[in-house]
């Protein structure tokens, strides 16, 4: 979609500007300063200090005193973190649901992908609008549904009854892994479809000419040709699932109880009822770096601006 | 391309899976056209009584009034600041481009509840009171890779020599910058704020941390999830506010495809 950046680029404030009057580069220079300070500012602010202040605030060994409080760095957090199976269970188990969410997303997401590119021709736009205005409604209110779907007086159950298939109401349909695991992958499939999509629409439909002359039949020419091409956007697709939701916690908390709970409603509770900020700090810290270390990786998978388009 | 003719199974794929993405919002939507607090089958009855009833909760329309307030304040902010980093992006260089670009995208990999507590620390060591303020500073953070993304692009498309022209006709920068960059760069910046404004409307995670005594719609709807009566009147502001955003993404997009 977008051309790649511009060929003559100002090399710095003030070169590349005609040299006729004096002053130019001033005023190129003064516009620079006024273009960077606020977002610098504001993103350092808001952004990496508090960033910072987390990382500062993990080494804490306790919440005692003001904030202020003169205190000695300590590994006391991460030695607790790190010597408790159940929080490595639980980001083991928050990494694997969010892998398994992604992969599902992705494969549910590609026929529609390739529908889209390859067949819905001159409907193309009003199927795109079609799949992703559910996308484009509210976030809570998608995980609500699904409570509503899938409660004891939910609709699911009522349905049943109501069709006499079962007499109680199913328990076990809402408040654990599974409802995370239904309504997360519900609410990204619009989401996914998009990177593989714009993959499939890049591809040289000559390609596909060129393979059927030279006597190629559908199904090799996609695993050949379409299949190999596309991965990048799948690659996209994933990371862009995956990441998220790893680090998701509102859906758990609406429809996943207390079993369906993930590594993000451990670190909510340390802030909040168990009031515990600088063990929250360092939950928050492997969370952070954990992150940042898949992107790294995953960027040298996908290029960056893959999955930026 | 006689290839790629109608597939009946594809189509029937595609219509299958958007069936089963409107079926919760279907679902929604008879739920607060229906007269019992309990969706159950059969239907018992159809009323209007929920949006009635919606009209004269204080606290719900108050809710909503905040979030509007924190929407636009904060995709006011995140429009000017993104188009700024925007225009630095694509328009100069300089040392430490590759720092504020990638500081300006990371909140869109750093997990909400990570910068929501962290947001929480900062705020508590400043000392300063959680309010619909803080919430507005957690959307600008999070909405500005959105502006960067769409206004970046558009930017990178458009002709530098444009620029170079009406400065070699005596403008300066600033003046260039008004009559020339801005004016061309405007739907996108208007397709960005619209984008921004949706975030904001609709987020949660961060709200739910940093909103004090004054909740945001999705902070006050997740309050009132506890007490089934209530429901049926949420669901039905919760239908009419998605009527509301679905139509200003429907123009964002109008406004995105246009250029």
């Amino acid at each position: 979609m977008t051309p790649s950046l511009p060929s003559p680029k100002f090399k710095e404030f003030g070169g590349g500007v005609p040299k006729g009057r004096r002053g130019r580069g001033l005023d190129r220079r003064a516009a620079f300063w006024f273009l960077y300070i606020p977002p610098l500012f504001w993103l350092s602010l808001f952004f990496l200090i508090p960033l910072f202040l987390m990382f500062l605030y993990s080494f804490r060994a306790d919440m005692r005193g003001s904030i202020f409080a003169s205190w000695q760095p300590a590994l006391d957090q991460y030695i607790k973190l790190s010597s408790t199976a159940s929080y490595w269970r639980l980001l083991g188990v928050s990494v694997l649901t969010a892998f398994f969410i992604a992969f599902v997303s992705v494969a549910l997401s590609y026929p529609v992908a390739y529908f889209l590119a390859f067949h819905a021709r001159e409907r193309f736009g009003f199927y795109l609008v079609l799949l992703l205005v559910p996308f484009w409604t509210s976030y809570l209110l998608r995980v609500m549904a699904w409570k509503i779907m899938l409660g004891t007086e939910g609709v699911i159950n009522s349905f049943l009854i109501y069709l006499d298939v079962i007499r109680e109401p199913l328990t076990s349909l809402l408040y654990n892994r599974s409802a995370v695991i239904v309504t997360l992958i519900y609410v990204w499939i619009p989401f996914a479809t998009l990177p593989i999509l714009a993959a499939l629409q890049r591809i040289d439909i000559s390609l596909f000419e060129a393979a059927a002359d030279l006597g190629a039949r559908p199904l090799r020419q996609f695993l050949r040709i379409t299949l190999p091409l596309s991965l990048p956007g799948v690659f996209a697709s994933f990371f862009m699932v995956f990441i998220p939701t790893v680090g998701e916690y509102v859906t758990p908390l609406l429809v996943g109880g207390s079993s369906g709970m993930l590594y993000g409603n451990i670190i909510q509770d340390f802030f909040t009822k168990a009031a515990n900020w600088p063990f929250g700090s360092a939950m928050s810290m492997v969370m952070l770096a954990g992150t940042l270390v898949f992107v790294f990786f995953a960027t040298r998978i996908v290029n960056l601006k893959d999955l930026l388009e | 391309m006689t290839r790629f003719g109608s597939s009946p199974p594809l189509r029937g794929y595609y219509f299958g899976l958007i069936a089963l993405l409107y079926l919760p919002i279907g679902i929604l939507f008879l739920f607060s056209i229906n007269s019992n607090t309990i969706l159950t089958f059969p239907l018992q009855g159809f009323s209007l009584g929920w949006y009635e009833k919606l009209l004269a909760s204080d606290a719900l329309l108050r809710s909503a009034r905040n979030s509007l307030f924190v929407a636009l304040g904060s995709s006011f902010t995140a429009t000017i600041l993104g188009t700024m980093v925007s225009l630095l992006m694509v328009r100069f260089d300089f040392r430490a481009k590759g720092f504020l670009v990638a500081m300006s995208v990371l909140p869109l990999i750093v997990p909400y509840i990570v910068l929501a507590v962290a947001l929480l620390l900062l705020f508590s060591v400043l000392d300063i009171e959680r309010s619909l303020f803080t919430v507005g500073i957690a959307h600008t953070v999070v909405a500005l890779p959105y502006v960067l993304l769409i206004v970046g692009s558009r930017l990178a498309g458009f002709d530098v020599s444009i620029e170079e022209a009406a400065m070699d006709l005596g403008a300066d920068y600033p003046v260039t910058l008004r009559r020339i960059v801005i004016p061309t760069i405007a739907p996108s910046m208007v397709s960005a704020w619209l984008t921004a404004f949706t975030v904001s409307f609709d987020e949660f995670a961060l709200a739910l941390f940093l909103a004090g005594t004054q909740p945001t719609f999705p902070v006050y709807l997740y309050g009132q999830l506890r007490f089934a009566s209530r429901l049926p009147i949420m669901v039905a502001l919760a239908v009419l506010m998605m009527i509301g955003t679905l139509t200003l993404v429907l123009i964002a997009e109008r406004i995105r495809r246009m250029e």
